[in-house]
């Protein structure tokens, strides 16, 4: 305070080479108590940690024993960590070009609507989310039930609405009733039947609840005679609720097997197709005289579709993607976005007034011109998506975690969660880094280039 | 016939963007419809299933959340993590930043690119060090110690910031402070700080975002007294389809402060975010 106090009563002008001096140091006590705090944190808590970990890394599970570059060598030797540095690559590989990619096409999208604005805020919403609960909300998306996961859900909705649902998936014929099971899961009769005949096929295996609404008994059906001209039969559960009721014969309360589809097949080929009416009852008409094998195909008995295995070993990695992509596509767009609004609009309009359609200006001026935005956006995302760790941790359920095991999650488990190997640990850090040292040099020499 | 094209071709992009956003909406509102309804109702169908029968929806787990003394201990860590990291990292930044920007010391540029240069490197490189460090001070498993390691590694990216900030300061203006005898800290403190708050304001929201959101260094670093909330909802995932009615309103719970303070602070929540993406 006193040299503050010294300052104030020199008049001005009268500074001197010696007071300039003074004041130098003055300002260089300042300085170095300005700058202390951070640079003691930084030096213990970050540049120690990092000499510390290169050191560590040339020493085996223990830390007593030097073995060089044998952790290096064992990470590429290990199955678990080759796993990992392939996921780290599928990651760093697929999702900064589709981020950067999807980026773009909303940013240049979003352009044209009033509710830009809005439609970007919603975008960006998730990156103030927690991985932890962008991972809880997806474990839930991705659930496997599609009566609990959204995305099975819709999936089976979907399937199903083109491929149908089979209605029998449970029912099978009795041996030695005449019904035989194909290897393609259809059940056929095993002697022909020709036009003028009537057949009965009985199943069991379903229960009564089961049956579709609107069934009723085959009995009567199953007494009809078949006009010269057709080929008719039942469909029916060969079963009697409470007993009684003889096997391979259609008792008075035995239910038909409506919806069921029924084909005749001769010399292997089918040569028509129907289906059974409420009381189980089928008839093919016009067939030519023959023989014909009566068949119930195997989209009858299909078990239900369950929809995909999201979190499943081979769909893992790709499923934890898009979760992220659904954290970062906000990123990207407003990022490229705000380049966009910075293009020159005069060349835009020049194009425009000579004729170019949006897609040609998008692919020759727009994209050109937001060339280092689009670098820097993919930069940053390497970097980021080399560190994940949280989203992995979180959503690949306990037995899957292998299969979506990543360079940082893999470093994380043998150093801390189990492996207690903090020689190998410590060698997994420092390939994360050496791994982001291009971005480092990237950011220094950006750095200088902008104090010049 | 142009003009019908383009409007043709708007309305395509307008639904194009509408069935995005409501993809983008998806997720989240299953997660809150979750939140609201029993483990029971969960386990029969899916959330969707309230638009038929609303009558599921209860503030039931949130009621019993708020009882979960695990659960409420570990907001309160997460309180008391975020916020005094979130000062630090302020203070200690906006000291060095001004430092770096207007004070003269030897070797200021070349420490500076160190800084620069710490900017990527990775939290996970400082964990098994910093943990044996911790060990040895008693700082391990401790809410000081998480707030020192978040500090320490959120200091290069703030450091970074501010100074690049404090240095576009008119030169002018500083020295005619320094020629009114202020001493540099009331420098500092009257004219530097108001003058940066823009980025001290940008730089504080994405700090308490970083730290609030955290769960890597909290897993290693607190214990089971000290963690916030996101560890403690991991530690129930193993469970995860038996602890949907914790974990979804849980989740909600730890989402609702960052979604709140983003909706407030827009501006400077994505310019925050934009600078730092960098690290």
């Amino acid at each position: 305070m006193t040299s503050t106090l010294v300052k104030e009563t020199r008049p001005p002008g009268a500074a001197g080479a010696a007071p300039v001096r003074r004041d130098r140091r003055r300002g260089r006590t300042a300085a170095l108590l300005f700058v202390l705090p951070a640079l003691l944190l930084l030096g213990a808590l970050v540049v120690y940690p990092v000499l510390f970990s290169v050191g560590r890394s040339f020493f085996d599970a223990s830390g007593t024993r030097f073995v060089g570059g044998e952790n290096y060598t064992e990470m590429f030797r290990d199955p678990a960590t080759i796993k990992a540095i392939r996921n780290t690559a599928i990651w760093v590989v697929v999702a900064p070009a589709l981020l950067t990619g999807l980026g773009l096409i909303l940013a240049v999208l979003v352009e044209k609507v009033r509710w830009a604005t809005a439609f970007k805020l919603l975008l960006f919403m998730p990156m103030a989310v927690s991985f932890l609960a962008a991972g809880i909300i997806f474990r839930l998306a991705y659930d496997e039930d599609p009566d609990k996961g959204v995305l099975n859900a819709a999936v089976v909705s979907v399937h199903d609405a083109f491929q149908g649902t089979s209605t029998y998936p449970t029912a099978r014929a009795r041996d030695g009733q005449g019904v035989t099971k194909e290897a393609d899961g259809s059940y056929e009769t095993r002697t022909g039947a020709s036009p003028g005949d009537a057949v009965a096929l009985g199943l069991v295996g379903v229960l009564p609840e089961d049956l579709p609404g609107g069934a009723r008994p085959a009995y009567a059906a199953a007494g009809r005679k078949a006009a010269p001209d057709e080929l008719r039969g039942v469909v029916y559960l060969d079963f009697t609720r409470g007993g009684g009721g003889e096997q391979g014969k259609v008792d008075r309360r035995e239910s038909g097997l409506p919806e069921m589809r029924v084909e005749a097949v001769r010399d292997g080929r089918t040569v028509a197709t129907t289906t059974t009416a409420s009381d189980g009852s089928f008839r093919f008409e016009g067939l030519a005289d023959g023989s014909y094998a009566v068949r119930l195909p195997a989209s009858n008995f299909a078990p239900p579709y369950e929809g995909i295995s999201w979190l499943g070993p081979a769909l893992v990695t790709p499923a934890i993607i898009g979760a992220y992509l659904w954290i970062w596509t906000g990123f990207s767009m407003v990022l490229i976005g705000a380049g966009l609004a910075a293009l020159p609009r005069d060349a835009l309009e020049a194009a425009r007034m000579d004729g170019a359609n949006e897609w040609q200006i998008f692919r020759r001026i727009t994209v050109p011109l937001l060339a280092p935005v689009l670098t820097v956006v993919f930069v940053t995302l390497v970097i980021n998506v080399m560190k994940v760790f949280d989203l992995v941790y979180i959503i690949a359920p306990g037995p899957v975690q292998e299969d979506a095991t990543v360079l940082a999650t893999q470093m994380w488990l043998v150093s801390f969660g189990g492996g207690n190997n903090q020689g190998l640990g410590s060698a997994l850090g420092v390939l994360l880094l050496l791994l982001v040292i291009p971005a480092m040099v990237f950011n220094v020499r950006r750095f200088r280039r902008s104090q010049r | 016939m142009n003009a019908v094209r383009r409007g043709l071709g708007n309305g395509l992009v307008q639904a194009f963007l509408v069935v995005v956003g409501l993809v983008w909406m998806t997720p989240l509102a299953g997660l809150f419809v979750s939140s609201l309804r029993s483990a029971e109702d969960t386990a029969e169908g899916g959330w969707w299933t309230v638009v038929t029968s609303p009558g599921q929806l209860s503030f039931d787990n949130y009621t019993a959340l708020l009882k979960n003394a695990g659960i409420t201990q570990a907001f309160w860590n997460t309180v008391l993590i975020s916020v005094p990291t979130t000062v630090l990292v302020v203070v200690v930044a906006a000291l060095a930043g001004y430092a770096f920007a207007w004070l003269d010391f030897p070797g200021r540029e070349t420490v500076f690119l160190v800084v620069v240069a710490l900017l990527v490197v990775p939290v996970q490189i400082g964990l098994l060090p910093v943990a044996k460090l911790f060990g040895q001070l008693g700082l391990f498993g401790t809410i000081p110690g998480v707030v020192l390691f978040h500090v320490a590694y959120g200091l290069p990216f703030a450091v970074f910031l501010l100074r690049n900030y404090f240095a576009e300061m008119p030169k002018e203006m500083l020295e005619a402070a320094r020629m009114d005898g202020g001493s540099e800290w009331r420098i500092f403190t009257r004219l530097v700080l108001p003058v940066g708050r823009p980025a001290i304001a940008s730089l504080a929201i994405f700090q308490f975002l970083w730290v609030w959101n955290d769960m890597l260094v909290a897993l290693l670093f607190a214990d089971s007294s000290s963690q916030p909330l996101t560890v403690e909802l991991q530690s129930q995932i193993r469970q995860f389809g038996s602890n949907i009615d914790v974990l979804a309103p849980g989740a909600f719970l730890s989402l609702i402060v960052p979604v709140v303070v983003f909706f407030a602070f827009q501006r400077h929540f994505v310019q925050g975010v934009m600078a730092g993406s960098v690290k």
